[in-house]
């Protein structure tokens, strides 16, 4: 096609920038130059966007392997349009609370570009090829940046991490490549758009196999229980700004791909196979949930609570209905912001004490009283307080997967199984409201743990939140409001890209 | 118009001349590597030239000019020119190690056998016939006996020549047995004719024909390292003098699975073979998998996990053979061997300058290189990327081909260890990555020097991977 999308220049803008700073450009300067550039180009993009349309918009189309249907194709609805602006504001955000590392600095802030870099082509990509393939090309990176500048034991971390994540991404290539060949010969393409109207036209059989491929390959991505183990340990290793982009945008990879791919090609298959996913979901959040309680340090108890806000998205997916769905892309973007902020606010404090232990802080909030107010409102918003996008997020999931029943999609048969008059999603909704309630536990009680009480000698001196890191909480505890009192904006954005290819 | 058949002659008067040369006054080892090269250059050009084959000629059988043909020849001839290349590098090592009255006599050779190891492997793309074919893997093998066995002061150097030796003549045993039921049974040893005479072959005689192929099968097992015939490859590929290790890994396994493929091609137009045959295919594969991938996890010698890692490469090339009826699956099993040229050579070009400047070629000789010698690191870390798989590299795609035709052949359980043994290929490759960019480099660590010509290589050949990785078109264009 003649036309260059728009979109290719947002993946250009960090990659360049990435060139240039291996070149020899001032790292830091470079960076956040970029990753500000790259923002307002977002929002002019946005501003362009047409929502009353419905598909892809901004699209272009460049073949690759033309023998096997693979295109580079660019595009965005409302629903990536979303994913673009949590990728775009979290580099932003993760640039600016970066601290350069004594040594290598350039290499630092070269892997923090091209993981934005990935995550950006990935949401842009209509092609569900290159959509894993720029996934992929976020891994190395944050592999390198937690094995290299990360805290603690950094190595078995990074390796765990990369021997899940490799192994995951392959099952999901599997599950794609199965995608793939259930379409009718001759017709075979990995065009989403193609894939959907062939889906739509009831033209790919519902194959649980391939589905099951693509539930634990995207699942794995996104440290659903029992294949969680790799995250917590990698993002108490990881430096800030990685464990904000990976735990922020990178992985919201695997739902996005699973709300996108797996809900409308599959209907059939995740209403047969839902007591398997409610099982894991109960998992996430209770199992998890409670292993987080347990946690005595701050930066391994964020990893594991993020994990568990994953089952709630989960959730949204297997209710399979508007409502839910709609829910679940909201909550990708509210927990990306939130756990962003939380993971720059956890190295800031490990910037200024050196330790994360619950039992060695407190009282901090009377020497960093800013810090305290942006953990305070960081930590409300992952709890889900009104006013807070979250909280819209988890009421619509939980409202949604309640009424549990799958609207739409293609016909579906066969309800879920009842128990008490509650049929099985309504009872695992039941489980993740007590989420809820294990949630506050910890958030407030480390939020009590690390910033009230007394507050010890050492402690006095501390430096308050100033600075880049402070634009940067700003911004992400801005939006997290605005679209906290606006969600009607995103959910008109996204409601429509979920049902209309 | 060139003749097909005069490159080879050109590339057997390239050796002849230069062993005269030497002999003769020519005392300068890189000019003599030069000339080499440039030689092999004119004939890679020269491939571009070439006319049909005279009919007469082209009637006898035993020698075939097509696609494929043409193609193995210029990747044969480019992985020896790459190879010369490593080897100028890697002289002040040889010449250590070869016992001699004055210092850097008795190397020439060095540059000169691989010449001869080249016109072998043309040969051997060209070959249709049972005796063409053992000659052509004759002076193939024997002119790597002498450069296994190069280095005749190193004890792992004379260890891995004996064994190549032995296991060597024991194959080409196998090879010939086999061909002697095959030529019995049918009465023919050119493949076009046993095509036909298999046909026509009383079922009486199948039991013999299938022995006479599973001992050519064991023969060529050995040549491409699939389980269970690797037994050699770590050894012989940890011994050998590295550019000799890169030659056998690349050029002589790719050249071992074009007969596979030349020698199959026959017994899969018989439904009663075909069904064994693919069998055979199966197991081969999944064995050479599981074998490659987890015997390569503990070893901590960097030559010696790229021989495991040849082993593993194997067996993902036998998944696509075993695939063969899908229509993509030939060119995805040359798409993957060319990506594999790429990426091996590209290890062992940076493996030279840094066992020369760390003494030693284990993984651990690699620390710190990342600040020692940034681009080489960068260029290993590309290498290593492909090597295990990652997408934007040529490797991912080589393995993703693979993966498509053999799910689309319904080969689950293959497709299955593959995707394992992929996990494990990430444990094994990225631990290169992390001692050059995790660990310190040593207190008394030389500065890595590369030659121009190798450096040249190295980015070119990382560049390709990179290139090829985003656009895989480029090469499946010109693909046969």
């Amino acid at each position: 096609m003649s036309t260059v999308s728009p979109l290719l220049f947002l993946i250009l803008v960090p990659l360049v920038a990435a060139v240039l700073v291996m070149l020899g450009g001032k790292s830091r300067t470079v960076s956040i130059f970029a990753s500000a550039l790259n923002l307002v180009l977002f929002l002019v993009l946005a501003a362009r966007f047409n929502g009353s349309e419905a598909g892809f918009q901004f699209v272009s189309s460049f073949p690759i392997v033309p023998q096997l249907g693979i295109n580079f194709i660019l595009g965005a609805d409302g629903l990536s349009l979303m994913m673009l602006f949590l990728s775009t504001a979290v580099t932003l955000a993760a640039v600016a609370v970066a601290r350069p590392p004594v040594e290598n600095d350039r290499w630092f802030y070269v892997s923090l570009l091209l993981i934005s870099a990935g995550v950006i082509g990935a949401f842009a990509s209509v092609d569900v090829f290159l959509f894993y393939m720029f996934h992929e090309l976020a891994l190395i990176p944050t592999f390198l940046l937690i094995g290299i500048w990360g805290s603690g034991d950094r190595q078995a971390a990074a390796w765990k991490a990369t021997v899940y994540l490799a192994t995951g991404s392959f099952v999901l290539l599997l599950g794609l490549v199965g995608l793939y060949l259930i379409q009718p010969l001759g017709e075979r393409s990995f065009d989403l758009r193609h894939i959907l109207q062939l889906a739509e036209a009831g033209r790919i059989p519902d194959n649980p196999i391939v589905y099951l491929l693509l539930l634990f390959g995207f699942g794995t991505l996104v440290s659903l229980f029992p294949f969680h183990t790799w995250a917590p340990q990698a993002y108490a290793s990881a430096p800030a700004p990685a464990a904000m982009l990976h735990a922020g945008v990178l992985k919201k990879f695997g739902l996005y791909g699973l709300i996108r791919i797996a809900a409308p090609v599959f209907p059939e298959s995740i209403q047969a196979l839902l007591p398997l996913l409610l099982v894991l979901i109960a998992g996430n959040i209770l199992y998890v949930g409670y292993v987080t309680i347990a946690q005595r340090k701050l930066d391994t108890m964020l990893g594991y609570s993020s994990v568990m806000h994953m089952g709630y998205i989960f959730l949204g997916f297997a209710a399979l209905n508007v409502v839910s769905l709609t829910g679940a892309s909201l909550m990708l973007l509210s927990h990306g912001l939130t756990v962003a902020l939380l993971f720059a606010l956890c190295g800031e404090i490990r910037e200024r004490t050196g330790t994360l232990e619950f039992s060695e802080l407190g009282g901090i909030a009377r020497a960093t009283p800013r810090l305290g107010l942006a953990f305070g409102f960081a930590a409300m918003a992952s709890v889900g307080l009104p006013g807070f996008i979250g909280f819209a997020s988890e009421l619509m999931v939980f409202f949604g997967s309640f009424v549990g029943e799958p609207t739409q999609m293609r016909a579906q048969t066969g309800a879920a199984t009842e128990v008490f008059k509650f049929t099985s999603i309504q009872i695992a909704t039941i489980f993740a409201v007590w989420g809820i309630v294990i949630s506050a536990i910890y958030m407030l009680r480390a939020y009590r743990r690390i910033f009230m009480g007394p507050l010890p000698e050492r402690w006095s001196r501390l430096s308050d939140l100033a600075g880049l890191p402070r634009v940067a909480a700003v911004l992400l505890i801005g939006v997290m409001l605005f679209f906290g009192f606006f969600p009607q904006l995103l959910v008109n954005l996204v409601t429509p890209a979920l049902f209309q290819p | 118009m060139i003749e097909p058949v005069l490159l080879e002659v050109s590339v057997v008067v390239l050796g002849i001349f230069l062993l005269m040369a030497e002999a003769f006054g020519l005392k300068e080892k890189k000019t003599l590597a030069s000339w080499a090269i440039g030689g092999l250059v004119a004939v890679f050009i020269a491939t571009f030239l070439i006319g049909p084959n005279a009919p007469g000629f082209e009637a006898s059988g035993f020698y075939v000019m097509d696609g494929l043909a043409l193609f193995f020849k210029r990747f044969l001839i480019l992985s020896t020119i790459l190879v010369l290349v490593m080897s100028v590098d890697y002289l002040p090592i040889v010449q250590r190690l070869v016992p001699g009255e004055k210092p850097g006599a008795g190397s020439g050779e060095f540059f000169i056998l691989p010449v001869f190891t080249c016109a072998g492997l043309m040969w051997m793309a060209s070959a249709t016939d049972f005796i063409m074919i053992f000659c052509a893997l004759e002076l193939v093998t024997i002119s790597f006996y002498i450069q296994v066995a190069y280095m005749r002061r190193s004890m792992s150097c004379l260890e891995a020549g004996t064994k190549y030796l032995i296991l060597g003549a024991l194959s080409t045993g196998f090879l010939v047995y086999g061909i002697t039921w095959i030529f019995g049974t049918t009465g023919e040893t050119n493949l076009a004719a046993i095509r036909i005479a298999l046909s026509e072959v009383p079922i009486a005689n199948h039991p013999g024909i299938l022995f006479g192929l599973a001992l050519i099968l064991v023969a060529l097992g050995f040549k491409i390292a699939a389980a269970p015939f690797q037994f050699w490859a770590p050894d012989v590929y940890q011994g050998a003098p590295t550019p000799v290790t890169a030659y056998l890994a690349v050029a002589s396994k790719a050249a071992g699975f074009l007969v596979l493929i030349r020698v199959l091609e026959p017994f899969f137009s018989v439904p009663t073979f075909q069904n064994k045959i693919f069998l055979v295919l199966v197991l081969l594969a999944a064995l050479t998998l599981i074998f490659g991938n987890l015997a390569a996890i503990p070893q901590t010698n960097f030559k010696r996990l790229l021989g495991y890692s040849s082993i593993a490469h194997a067996g993902y090339l036998l998944v696509g053979l075993a695939a063969i009826g899908d229509a993509f699956a030939g060119r995805a099993v040359v798409f993957y061997l060319a990506g594999y040229l790429l990426m091996t050579f590209l290890a062992f070009l940076i493996l030279v300058p840094v066992t020369k400047a760390a003494g030693g070629d284990d993984i651990s000789n690699f620390n710190g290189l990342a600040r020692r010698a940034p681009g080489l690191a960068l260029a290993m870390l590309i290498g290593a990327a492909s090597l295990a798989g990652v997408p934007f590299t040529v490797g991912f795609f080589g393995k993703f081909f693979i993966f498509e035709v053999a799910l689309n052949q319904g080969l689950y359980l293959l497709v299955l260890i593959g995707v394992v043994t992929v996990a494990s290929g990430f444990y094994y490759y990225f631990k290169v990555i992390r001692a050059m960019y995790w660990q310190p480099a040593p207190e008394d660590s030389t500065p890595v020097v590369v030659s121009k010509a190798s450096s040249l290589a190295i980015y070119t050949l990382a560049a390709l991977i990179l290139i090829l990785g985003v656009y895989p078109q480029l090469l499946i264009g010109i693909l046969p």
